[in-house]
């Protein structure tokens, strides 16, 4: 008893140190396999989630950023956000509306933001950056103004349809933006490929 | 294991020493293992230990003041165009199929079968710089164009062939109307609805 007791406040104490929550998600995406195995790095990234049925949901990780952005938003778009409102956004996870809707929803309960979010039409983007029914590319600018050095990663389904993520290329490349992430699942290496063989001759030598 | 030793082996003892009422030490500890169970499942579950990976990509650079010219420098020779079609279905042809006179013949292939015709590309580019054919600083070139049709994983996929054939220099470029019709007709040639 008393050394099973022991394991088990053990485990407990491992596992509330190695801990990181998972980032609340809007909608359930499973990514493409590869071989890459790049770490997606811990901060200052711009989540760009596409699911398959290419709606797009926007999201960046840290708070004071959220605030700065929510201002910067509310100015370009003369949204007439109340203070309440921008609260609310600093501690929403995502957005998944257009611009026209946002007011409304931040303004409503958290429960009911997040049975709006399931529901929610995407972000509008367009392939072409000064589109004017592009939200996409507000809020990309809107939040590289407030953060230069975010990085974007773009975390699409393997269904999604390549023209909905093709809108977020082009919007990016239309900002002159030709270097992000796109999160994937590690796969491993197929045997006998270029790659392959490289891996282990690499091996070889150490 | 939660008692204390209570049996006072120490201190007067006799017949004029009155023993205090013994008193239960013993907790039950079954509740608080309980919980740290508990804890610990919820912890299982709720923690992401694995990193999320990610694939770095560069996409080409677009200089709106690039003339025709600059941007058709490509040798035909090197380059291998690749169409992503509906179902995952690949359509390859070697070329940049840029000669109105000769259309670009089209093969029909899924992701195993495009392994291989990129391989035999790379080696065959290897050869002719080898005979001299081709300077030393030509390489492979791969035109990915993703077809309407075709799906995010399909493009990650064909991504993810480049650096599993280690292929450098790659780019994902819009499709043609003209490639979609080859592609059509391809279809068609081939009985695919």
């Amino acid at each position: 008893m008393t050394a099973m007791c022991d394991v088990a406040f053990l485990l407990l104490t491992f596992f509330m140190l190695a801990t990181k929550f998972k980032p609340p998600e809007p909608v359930v995406v499973s990514t493409p396999k590869s071989i890459s195995d790049i770490p997606l790095p811990n901060k200052d990234i711009m989540l760009l989630t596409v699911d398959t049925k290419g709606r797009i949901f926007f999201a960046i990780d840290n708070k004071n950023m959220r605030q700065q952005l929510i201002e910067s938003i509310d100015y370009k778009k003369q949204l007439k956000l109340t203070k309440e409102e921008k609260a609310a956004f600093t501690v929403d996870a995502s957005e998944g509306i257009p611009f026209s809707m946002l007011k409304a929803y931040l303004a409503s309960t958290p429960e009911s933001q997040m049975a709006q979010e399931v529901n929610a039409p995407g972000i509008p983007a367009d392939t072409a950056v000064l589109a004017p029914n592009n939200d996409l590319a507000i809020w990309i600018l809107a939040a590289r103004e407030t953060n230069p050095g975010l990085r974007i990663c773009i975390k699409a389904d393997g269904k999604a349809s390549y023209p909905s993520v093709q809108k977020i290329i082009k919007t990016l490349e239309g900002y002159k933006i030709f270097k992000f992430n796109l999160i994937t699942d590690l796969e491993p290496v197929p045997a006998g490929t270029p790659a392959y063989q490289t891996m282990h001759s690499n091996d070889a030598k150490q | 294991m939660a008692e204390m030793d209570t049996s006072s082996s120490g201190g007067k003892q006799g017949p004029g020493v009155k023993k205090g009422k013994k008193l239960s030490t013993r907790i039950d500890l079954t509740p608080m293992v309980d919980l740290g169970f508990l804890l610990i499942t919820f912890f299982m579950y709720t923690t992401t230990l694995a990193q999320p990976k990610t694939m770095e990509i560069n996409m080409p650079y677009k200089d709106p003041k690039l003339t025709v010219e600059e941007k058709n420098k490509l040798k035909a020779s090197v380059a291998l165009t690749v169409l992503l079609s509906k179902n995952s279905r690949i359509y390859y042809y070697e070329g940049i199929g840029d000669d109105p006179n000769k259309p670009p013949e089209l093969k029909s292939t899924n992701r195993k079968g495009i392994r291989e015709a990129i391989i035999n590309k790379i080696k065959m580019v290897r050869d002719m710089k080898a005979t001299g054919a081709l300077g030393v600083k030509d390489e492979t070139t791969v035109l990915i164009k993703p077809d309407t049709t075709s799906t995010y994983g399909d493009m990650v996929n064909m991504l993810d062939e480049m650096t599993i054939d280690e292929v450098k220099v790659y780019a994902i470029v819009d499709i043609t109307d003209i490639e979609q019709g080859f592609i059509r007709e391809t279809e068609v040639a081939n009985g695919v609805k």
